[in-house]
Order: C-alpha cells, then sequence, then structure tokens
C-alpha cells in the first residue's frame, strides 16, 4: 500500500523532487511578491503598521540633561 | 527620529518587557566579563589559580550561556513581547504566564551555569544543560509560544507585521532544535548519554548548533531590526516585499547549512558539499535583509550624525553583511581546512556576536529604555562613547582573532622540503600570544561599553522615578489647594 513512498528513499529520486519543490515554491512567492502592482501597494502599505499606534508628541529622543550634557538633540 | 511614546500601561504589558530588559543588562554584564576573563586566562593561564570551577573549559560554557540565552534570549523575550503587542495592538493574554516565562528562563540560566561551573555538562556546546534543565526551557518554550500567539491570535491588525514573522520563525525552530538535540537517556539527575551514536551525534549537535546561530541569533535579531530601525529612523522599512522574500529564502535556507562544522570529517562527502552550496546560497537573503535595513535611511543619512541610537543599528547591520560574507567563504571546504580548528572560527563568531548581535541589541534597548519608564534617555553622550569603546572593542577582537587564525592554520601545515611539520604545536601555542592579549583588550573595550551603558540605563529610571515623584507632590499639593 505505501510502497510509492519508497520511491523517496532513493536519493536520485529525492534530490530532484525536493529541488523542485522547493525551488518551485520560492519563484511562486516570488512572484505572488512582485507580480502584481496591486498586491505590491498592498503589500508596501503593511510597512506602516509599527508607526500606528504612534502619539504624535515624542520626549523621549532629547536626553534628560540637556545642559550637562551639552548635547543638540 | 521616531515619534512613539509608552502607551497606558493597562493597554500593554510593559512591566514583563522591563523585567527582561534589566535581566538581559545584568546577564550581559556577567556573560560578557565571564568571556573577557576567560579570554584573559588564555593569554595569562596563570588567571586559573589551580581553580576548577573557573578554568577555562568551565567558564567557557559559562560565558556562551550567560551571553547567548542569558542576554541574547531576555533581549528576545523583552523586545517581542514588545513588538507582537504594538504592531498587533493586543495585550499578552495573561501577566502570570509572562511572568512565568520571566521566572524560568532566568532561574534556568542561573542554574545551568551554577551546574557547569560545579562540573556538570552534557558537552554538547551550546546545549550543556543537563537533562532536568532541557525539560525545563521546554515548559518555558511551550508558554512562551502560546503567549506569543495568543497576542497575534487577537491582534486588531488584519496583517501580522513581518518582524513578527522572524520572531515566530524563531520560537518554533528553537524548539524543534533544542528537543531533538537533547534526547538522550538520563543515568542520574546529573548526567545523561546522548541518544544518537558517532557521526550522526555530531551531525545532530551541528544541525542544533548552526541553527542555533540561523534561528536564535540571526531570524529573531532581524525581527528586532524590522522594528526598531524603521522606529528609532521615524521612517518606514525601504521595501516590505523585499523582507518577505528576505524571511522565506533565509527560513528555507538556514536549516540545510549546519554541516559545514564538520567538513573533512566522518561525514558523507556529498552532505559536505551540500552545507557549502546552500551556505554560499545564504549570502543572498543575508545580504537582501541587510540592504533593506541599511536603505531605510535612504534620505535621511543625516541621522548617523545626530543620533548615536542610529549608529549602533546601522553598524549593526554592516557587521550582519561582514560576517554573512565571511560565513559561507569559510564554509568553502577549502577555506575550511584552513580555517577549521583555529581561532578564525572564534573572530568570525564575535563579528556576528559583538558587532551584529550585540549592537542591534544596544540600540534597540537604548529606543526601548525609555519609553519603557516614560522618560527620556539620561545621557546622549555615553551612548556615543558606549558607541566607540564597542567599535574600537569588536575591532581589536576580530583583527587579532583573523592573525591568530590564519598564522595558526597556515602554520599547522606548513611542511619543509622532506614532508615533515615545519613547525611543532607549542609553537603555535607561542605564535598565539599576542593575538590573545590583544583580543583581551578588545573585549575589555566591550565590556566597558556595557558596563557604560548599564550606568545610563539605571540612571535613566532613577531620572523616571524622580519625575513621578515631582509630578505626584505637585498634584498632591493642587488637590490640597482644592
Amino acid at each position: 500500500m505505501f510502497d510509492w513512498l519508497s520511491w523517496f528513499t532513493r536519493l536520485d529520486n529525492s534530490k530532484i523532487f525536493s529541488l523542485l519543490l522547493f525551488f518551485g515554491t520560492f519563484c511562486g512567492i516570488v512572484i505572488y511578491v512582485f507580480g502584481s502592482r496591486r498586491r505590491g501597494r498592498r503589500l508596501e502599505s503593511y510597512k506602516h503598521i509599527p508607526f500606528q499606534d504612534d502619539e504624535p508628541a515624542d520626549r523621549h529622543d532629547a536626553p534628560a540633561h540637556k545642559a550637562t550634557d551639552g548635547d543638540e538633540r | 527620529m521616531a515619534h512613539s511614546a509608552a502607551a497606558p500601561a493597562e493597554q500593554y504589558n510593559y512591566d514583563i518587557v522591563r523585567k527582561f530588559t534589566i535581566m538581559a543588562m545584568v546577564w550581559g554584564v556577567l556573560g560578557m566579563s565571564a568571556g573577557l576573563y576567560a579570554a584573559s586566562e588564555l593569554a595569562w593561564p596563570f588567571l586559573n589559580f589551580d581553580i576548577p570551577q573557573i578554568t577555562f573549559g568551565r567558564l567557557r560554557p559559562v560565558h556562551t550561556t550567560l551571553v547567548i540565552f542569558g542576554f541574547g534570549g531576555c533581549a528576545l523575550f523583552a523586545t517581542s513581547y514588545y513588538v507582537v503587542q504594538r504592531t498587533c495592538q493586543a495585550r499578552l493574554p495573561s501577566n502570570v504566564l509572562a511572568d512565568f516565562t520571566f521566572y524560568g528562563w532566568n532561574v534556568g540560566v542561573l542554574l545551568g551555569v551554577l551546574s557547569y561551573m560545579a562540573g556538570f555538562s552534557q558537552g554538547k556546546e551550546y546545549a550543556e544543560f543537563e537533562w532536568p534543565l532541557d525539560l525545563a526551557i521546554v515548559a518555558v518554550w511551550v508558554v512562551y509560544f502560546y503567549n506569543f500567539v495568543s497576542v497575534i491570535v487577537r491582534r486588531s491588525q488584519p496583517h501580522i507585521y513581518v518582524a513578527n514573522w522572524f520572531y515566530l520563525a524563531f520560537i518554533l525552530a528553537t524548539a524543534i532544535l533544542h528537543i531533538f538535540n537533547n534526547i538522550s537517556v538520563p543515568v542520574s539527575l546529573t548526567k545523561s548519554y546522548s541518544m544518537y551514536a558517532g557521526v550522526q551525534d555530531a551531525m545532530t549537535q551541528w544541525w542544533y548548533g548552526h541553527n542555533a546561530v540561523g534561528f536564535f541569533l540571526t531570524a529573531a535579531f532581524l525581527g528586532m531590526m524590522y522594528y526598531f530601525v524603521p522606529k528609532q529612523a521615524g521612517r518606514p522599512v525601504y521595501s516590505y516585499r523585499l523582507s518577505i522574500i528576505h524571511f522565506w529564502a533565509l527560513i528555507f535556507l538556514y536549516m540545510w547549512v549546519g554541516a559545514h562544522h564538520l567538513h573533512w570529517t566522518a561525514l558523507p562527502d556529498w552532505v559536505s558539499t551540500l552545507s557549502a552550496t546552500f551556505s554560499v546560497l545564504l549570502l543572498l537573503p543575508s545580504w537582501g535583509g541587510m540592504i533593506n535595513g541599511i536603505m531605510t535611511l535612504s534620505g535621511a543619512w543625516d541621522k548617523l550624525r545626530s543620533d548615536p541610537i542610529m549608529l549602533f543599528l546601522i553598524t549593526s547591520m554592516s557587521f550582519y553583511g561582514m560576517s554573512t560574507f565571511e560565513g559561507p567563504l569559510m564554509s568553502l571546504k577549502s577555506v575550511n581546512a584552513l580555517s577549521h580548528y583555529t581561532d578564525w572560527t572564534i573572530g568570525h563568531v564575535h563579528s556576528g556576536a559583538l558587532g551584529w548581535v550585540a549592537l542591534v541589541s544596544f540600540g534597540s534597548f537604548y529606543h526601548l529604555f525609555p519609553r519603557l519608564y516614560d522618560t527620556r534617555i539620561h545621557s546622549t553622550k555615553l551612548i556615543y562613547v558606549h558607541f566607540w569603546l564597542a567599535t574600537v572593542g569588536i575591532v581589536l577582537y576580530i583583527t587579532s582573532m583573523w592573525v591568530a587564525g590564519i598564522g595558526q592554520g597556515l602554520m599547522l601545515r606548513g611542511f619543509d622540503d622532506y614532508g615533515n611539520l615545519a613547525y611543532s604545536f607549542i609553537e603555535t601555542v607561542e605564535f598565539l600570544h599576542k593575538p590573545y592579549v590583544w583580543r583581551a583588550i578588545g573585549g575589555a573595550f566591550f565590556v566597558a561599553g556595557i558596563l557604560l551603558m548599564a550606568y545610563n540605563l539605571v540612571m535613566t529610571a532613577l531620572d523616571a522615578r524622580r519625575e513621578r515623584s515631582k509630578l505626584e507632590a505637585k498634584l498632591a499639593a493642587k488637590l490640597a489647594r482644592t
């Protein structure tokens, strides 16, 4: 019943099979990501996610002791 | 510059992020100091003082465990909990379960290093924990996975931000690696034997060992990069589509390369060749990711002149690029014949560990810490000083190890006209003394840097406490007047 599995145990078969499987999948991902302009725009819009819960004012970037540090930031 | 601020305490669990950040710094200081001491022992062996607990053989796993699992692990717990909550805009499901990962992980690291110093070890590199600790780590890891995935499941965002993909891949892969490499037969509470034997044991160990580098020390820290570089730069990542390709290519290729640690051994030759081929291919996603990170600053390069945190982050990516070029080079069988079993390997590891992992963590922590305490960093000038101490330290470290390793490799395979070895072993040891001294000096620079950072962060937390007390006093006075 499971004799067909023995086909995979031969390295000559499994090497080519895995090459085609993984390389095919990778090509599929590349085509999916770069294949459509509309999808591309949608995917690129996700890059703004880290900024979506921001607050306008940011007091964390300036040093606490400006005067003593002599820092202009 | 970034424009984020600490969200109200009830929205996200920042307490767990703070705890892990603090412990990362504690383990970082201890682990890097242990590394400096171990390096000094190699340069000046009298530092062993004939005390078994601090001989190089025991101190070395103490160093690696503290910096990888103590510093690196806590940094990843802290940043992953922070990033997943903020990018999914959902809170961790349970404070108790979050605390369980904190106490479980840190007690595990502590017991691990104490057991190494007492002489208990599985003898597997980066997996020296004996079996009871291995089992405890599995329990902590399963809860960590549950915590992380729960936030993703309850997210308010339709899309899962790419940083979380990297973190999740790290959590899943680490679980698989840890479980399969540590399968062993216990004979007592403190002793076990690996289930694998001979070359299979070596193969499993380096499948684990290199993927610990690939998933623990690379993929997870790339998650850190994909969140903190854009946040600190105040602009989104250069190309989101490239980050997707980066992720899948990296995840697929890393799993195959571990065998390059076993060139010229009993390993079948085709496995060696396969791992070298995949190692060379790995250069493409590695550099793609590095370029994506660095190009995030495109159009805002001036930030490198005004923002020391950005210096840390961009320099970390440069070291990432350098060490991911050096890695494939060293995986070639002909180069490996010279480099393996020499200090070149140690130099390579540290250009990645110090240059990439530690610098990106430092940069992320400098961004994160003031936000966790809702204050400003105590001193920007000290960040600059830290940056230069760290950078000079790394350069001294890796150049001395290049000299040591390449010199050692050439001496070990030098022959005279009659086919005899040109150098005796002790001559190679004598040759190594000077590079070892320079390596220790480089390490001292790096340790000085993290000590400064620890001071700066402690002062930042104290500043925050002072600010809060002042505010509370003002409020109390106002209330008293009304």
